[in-house]
């Protein structure tokens, strides 16, 4: 309950606006070029960890939270960011280490979940 | 046998279709030509562990559907012409490893149905056999699973794209018989007008089935009211109207007596299949469920049947090829 | 209609008779539904930060949460349908990354466990991590260099 009292709700909208914005980008690119699902997510992780690399991406998530983190360009911004942490540590060897430290949690939930969900589920015909 | 003008085959003794089968899955067994089918699947995987196993089953039970409803032994069937659009045409080879009958596996994607018939009915006329078998199916779990993405993807399809028909059509062509009769045949040439989407096999398929359609009309001296039916495989709602606007620019009308086997398995509407039906067993299953039964009961009596595939695959969609399309026509009649 | 005769006036005539996908209604639903997974996430986020985590550890459980349900969902044959209902929305956000690795693990179990699940999982997902960390290390050395 204390929980819910604590929740900034404009911060809240401000995550599902922006969130949501950039979900329509990627759906324009859907409807209007004849790029594959898989280009389109390579496209969002590049341009994320471009912008990241910039130092641009993390004003928007200082404005959106999760509205800038959850979509895969703040996955490409992670990397660059946790590379570029890495590097300030390490130097050079940094540059190796860093994105993947980064994002190593969503990367291993990805695979440890797809592996398990291969185990217990069947594949099943659409129904549309 | 002659042939005639630049493409068209003409038989002197035109073979017989004596008998045909067909089985569909679920989905095809909820659209409007589910009645005319002789078998109707409720699960894709029939019993099978893969998709591919469920595939080679129905090819493997629709053959024997059809050796069984013919009446004559299997011992009697002189060769069988099958493929399907698995690389290699696994299904047919290994759904037909048991029949112990001597196996030509072709490819020409959708249009193998047609195909199969075409060369089948040369090999009868040719004195080469009595009794021929041709068959062939598609399962829309295997063609997404190879051919596209997974099917537990979240994907959306865009509206002209096509679904792969769950199924299987089959045909035996004897020499000695009272009808349907193949008259005649054009195998058709590769035509390809540039079209890469892979969604939109109906427009890249199309060229190729107007070029057929119209070198048929040339050779045969016959015009599209000759037909009841002129019937293409899977060119979809929208392969069907540029189809028949292109033909029209041509100077053949037939929007009276034109339709496409995609359009009529399923409803559009209720089924959202967008643009319609696609798969060596759309042709197939359609012609041998609800075509042949219509010319059995002298419903209509001269059809066109021309099968369209597209000759692609994911390897040349990935490398930025064009879709060569190709259409085989067969003219069945009373 | 003119008869056609090139390739370029097929390619036009073809799109002008091929239908258009719905982009209003495709936005929106992808508008919403991807501000609303983003919204879990934030919600996620702030109950980890309460329970006073830092904000890595925060995002990180963000993700493996949201990567968690979208496994889930696709396991259970329900990701698809939100996927062809909301398109980018389900795509976008991280979850689209999840069912793109869950999703041709479970189509290629028919393959075995290791050339088809451990050696597909990463067909439709592997070029994300390869533009993205290929991406990461080329930032890491311009910035060790150049900054």
């Amino acid at each position: 309950m204390e929980f819910f009292q604590s929740i900034d709700w404009m911060q809240m909208l401000r995550c599902f606006v922006v969130g949501g914005l950039i979900c329509i980008i990627g759906q324009i690119l859907i409807d209007k070029t004849k790029l594959t699902p898989a280009r389109i997510l390579v496209i969002f992780v590049t341009t994320g960890a471009i912008l990241g690399g910039l130092g641009i991406y993390k004003y928007l998530i200082d404005f959106a939270g999760c509205g800038a983190t959850v979509p895969l360009t703040g996955f490409g911004a992670n990397l660059a960011k946790g590379a570029i942490q890495e590097v300030q540590n390490s130097g050079l060897l940094g540059a190796f280490i860093g994105g993947v430290k980064m994002s190593a949690g969503g990367i291993a939930a990805a695979v440890f979940f797809g592996y398990i969900a291969s185990l217990i589920a069947k594949p099943k015909i659409k129904k549309q | 046998m002659k042939h005639v003008g630049t493409q068209t085959i003409l038989f002197d003794a035109p073979p017989t279709i004596l008998e045909t089968s067909s089985i569909v899955g679920p989905k095809e067994s909820q659209g409007p030509l589910a009645k005319y089918f002789d078998q109707c699947l409720d699960d894709e995987f029939w019993g099978e562990k893969t998709w591919e196993k469920a595939e080679s089953k129905i090819i493997k039970e629709n053959v024997n559907g059809v050796i069984n409803k013919s009446g004559i032994a299997a011992t009697d069937i002189d060769y069988c012409f099958a493929g399907d659009l698995l690389n290699q045409c696994i299904s047919s080879s290994f759904g037909l490893r048991e029949i112990n009958v001597p196996f030509f596996g072709i490819f020409g994607a959708c249009s193998t149905f047609v195909e199969s018939l075409c060369l089948g009915a040369v090999f009868i006329e040719g004195g080469a056999a009595n009794n021929v078998l041709c068959a062939t199916s598609s399962h829309f779990c295997s063609a997404e699973k190879q051919f596209r993405f997974p099917l537990e993807l979240g994907n959306q399809r865009p509206p002209s794209a096509q679904w792969t028909v769950t199924g299987s059509g089959a045909a035996i062509i004897t020499k000695q018989g009272t009808g349907p009769f193949i008259t005649c045949i054009t195998p058709g040439k590769i035509v390809d007008m540039g079209i890469k989407d892979a969604n939109n096999m109906g427009a890249a398929m199309a060229p190729a089935a107007l070029d057929t359609l119209i070198t048929h009309f040339r050779d045969t001296g016959r015009k599209p009211s000759y037909y009841d039916a002129i019937i293409t495989g899977d060119l979809g709602h929208i392969g069907k109207e540029i189809l028949t606007e292109l033909a029209e620019t041509k100077g053949y009308n037939i929007k009276a007596n034109y339709n496409d086997c995609g359009v009529l398995i399923f409803d559009k509407e209720k089924q959202d299949t967008h643009s319609g039906g696609s798969g060596c067993a759309c042709c197939g299953a359609v012609f041998s469920g609800y075509f042949f039964r219509q010319l059995k009961e002298k419903k209509i009596n001269r059809i066109l049947l021309i099968a369209t595939g597209a000759l692609m695959n994911s390897t040349s969609s990935q490398q930025g090829e064009t879709i060569p399309g190709i259409a085989h026509a067969i003219a069945i009649e009373n | 209609m003119k008869p056609i005769e090139t390739k370029q006036e097929y390619s036009n005539y073809v799109d002008q008779k091929s239908p258009n996908s719905p982009i209003l209604k495709n936005c929106f639903n992808a508008f919403w539904v991807g501000g609303l997974i983003c919204s879990i996430g934030q919600i996620l986020f702030d109950f980890c930060k309460f329970k006073g985590l830092d904000e890595t550890s925060s995002s990180s459980i963000v993700s493996i949460v949201l990567i968690g349900i979208a496994a889930i969902l696709t396991g259970l044959n329900i990701f698809n349908k939100i996927g062809k209902f909301a398109g980018a929305g389900s795509l976008v956000p991280i979850t689209g990354f999840a069912n793109s690795i869950v999703s041709p693990a479970i189509e290629y179990k028919s393959e075995g466990y290791v050339m088809g699940v451990g050696g597909k999982m990463f067909t439709v997902a592997g070029p994300v991590l390869v533009f993205g960390i290929s991406a990461s290390v080329i930032i890491g050395i311009i910035y060790t260099f150049f900054v």
